[in-house]
């Protein structure tokens, strides 16, 4: 695999935080946070690589996000 | 205004509905049966007799001034900031900056986004950068000279949540940072009110006055660069506020925290902030008094 640009990384260690905070959630919700989180990701995937300022943008939007559904008090998440 | 223009629309939407489908509402109605009359197909006229209706010619003394102003739309991050532009009637349009914003809002581009809410100055909410210099919208007039185009654009060196909305959360993290509230162990002499002489009140005059709108901060070249660190202008003068203040007694844990190299020592005196101050305050005075007492203490 070629080596990954600064920005791809955070994108991926972004993803796996996700992926980690959703674990902490409640068994049953646990793959609505998860599923909602690929979702996000996905839903960007056809992003040209270069596009710096808009990667950087969802990746700070992505940030904020994940501060708001981190919270214990948020337990079930849906579209 | 607005409920008339909604009436207008119901009697748009109610031209082209068939006659079968109408109901009667009884504001709406007679207007509809009006249009009825001459929706009903009449013989075509042949264009050699008809007369072309002329484009209402403008207002002579109209004063058609054009704003550029500064789009982006969160909903399309990969689409590219721009400006777009508008043009109003200046004779139409309330003295400030914020009407004609607000006009456009209402009669040209209800897509437009940005904050407001007192329209005097008070609540610091309409900030931006308004012809290069960054003031509140509410209290900055419209040159009346038309020839000169004016240009609109969010604080600078903010984050942009959409249009002329600038994302303050790192400005009042610090703000929060500072604590900005009266810390005291020792209860009142009298068990009622913390009381003040007239002359330690006095030395809060010019700091209590801050509205937090973000101007000062977002001009000081200093804070573009080391925003993470340096407390920006803003947040200073407010430390200051609560160092002068003769109830508090944690000045020296204030000083403490703003004994470090960023903090405060990346102000050098650019006075950008003073300039810009859109209530007239002078931060730059307050961050020397911080410098000065740091002197005299540390």
């Amino acid at each position: 695999m070629h080596r990954l640009s600064g920005l791809q990384r955070d994108v991926l260690s972004l993803y796996r935080q996700c992926l980690r905070s959703a674990r902490k959630k409640p068994e049953e919700t646990r793959e609505n946070f998860r599923s909602f989180a690929e979702e996000e990701f996905r839903q960007h995937k056809a992003i040209d690589k270069k596009d710096f300022s808009t990667i950087e943008f969802l990746l700070r939007k992505g940030r904020r996000q994940l501060e708001t559904y981190e919270s214990p008090g948020i337990t079930n998440i849906t579209r | 205004m607005a409920s008339l223009r909604t009436c207008t629309r119901l009697a748009n939407a109610a031209r082209f509905t068939p006659a079968v489908w109408r109901r009667g509402f009884a504001s709406v109605e007679p207007i509809a049966a009006t249009t009825e009359k001459i929706s009903a197909s009449s013989e075509l006229v042949s264009e050699k007799k008809t007369s072309t209706v002329k484009e209402p010619a403008p207002d002579k003394d109209s004063k058609i001034k054009t704003f550029h102003i500064y789009r982006w739309d969160p909903d399309h991050p990969d689409q590219k900031p721009r400006m777009q532009s508008y043009t109003l009637d200046l004779n139409k349009t309330g003295p400030m900056y914020l009407d004609a914003l607000i006009r456009i809002k209402n009669e040209v581009d209800p897509t437009l986004t940005f904050r407001r809410s007192c329209r005097e100055g008070i609540c610091g909410s309409c900030a931006m950068n308004i012809d290069g210099v960054n003031t509140l919208a509410c209290l900055c007039r419209i040159p009346t000279d038309t020839a000169k185009e004016s240009r609109v654009y969010p604080l600078p060196h903010t984050y942009v949540v959409k249009d002329l909305v600038p994302d303050l959360t790192q400005f009042y993290k610090q703000y929060r940072s500072i604590k900005p509230y009266l810390q005291r162990d020792t209860p009142p002499p009298d068990g009622r009110e913390y009381r003040q002489s007239k002359a330690d009140r006095k030395k809060l005059d010019g700091l209590y006055e801050c509205i937090l709108c973000a101007c000062c901060s977002t001009s000081c070249p200093s804070y573009w660069w080391n925003a993470e660190e340096y407390l920006g202008p803003a947040v200073l003068l407010q430390s200051y506020r609560w160092i002068a203040d003769s109830r508090d007694e944690k000045t020296a844990h204030r000083y403490d925290a703003l004994n470090n190299s960023m903090s405060l020592y990346r102000c050098h005196t650019i006075l950008n902030c003073s300039r810009v101050c859109p209530k007239g305050l002078n931060p730059a005075k307050a961050i020397a008094e911080i410098k000065k007492g740091l002197a005299v203490t540390g």
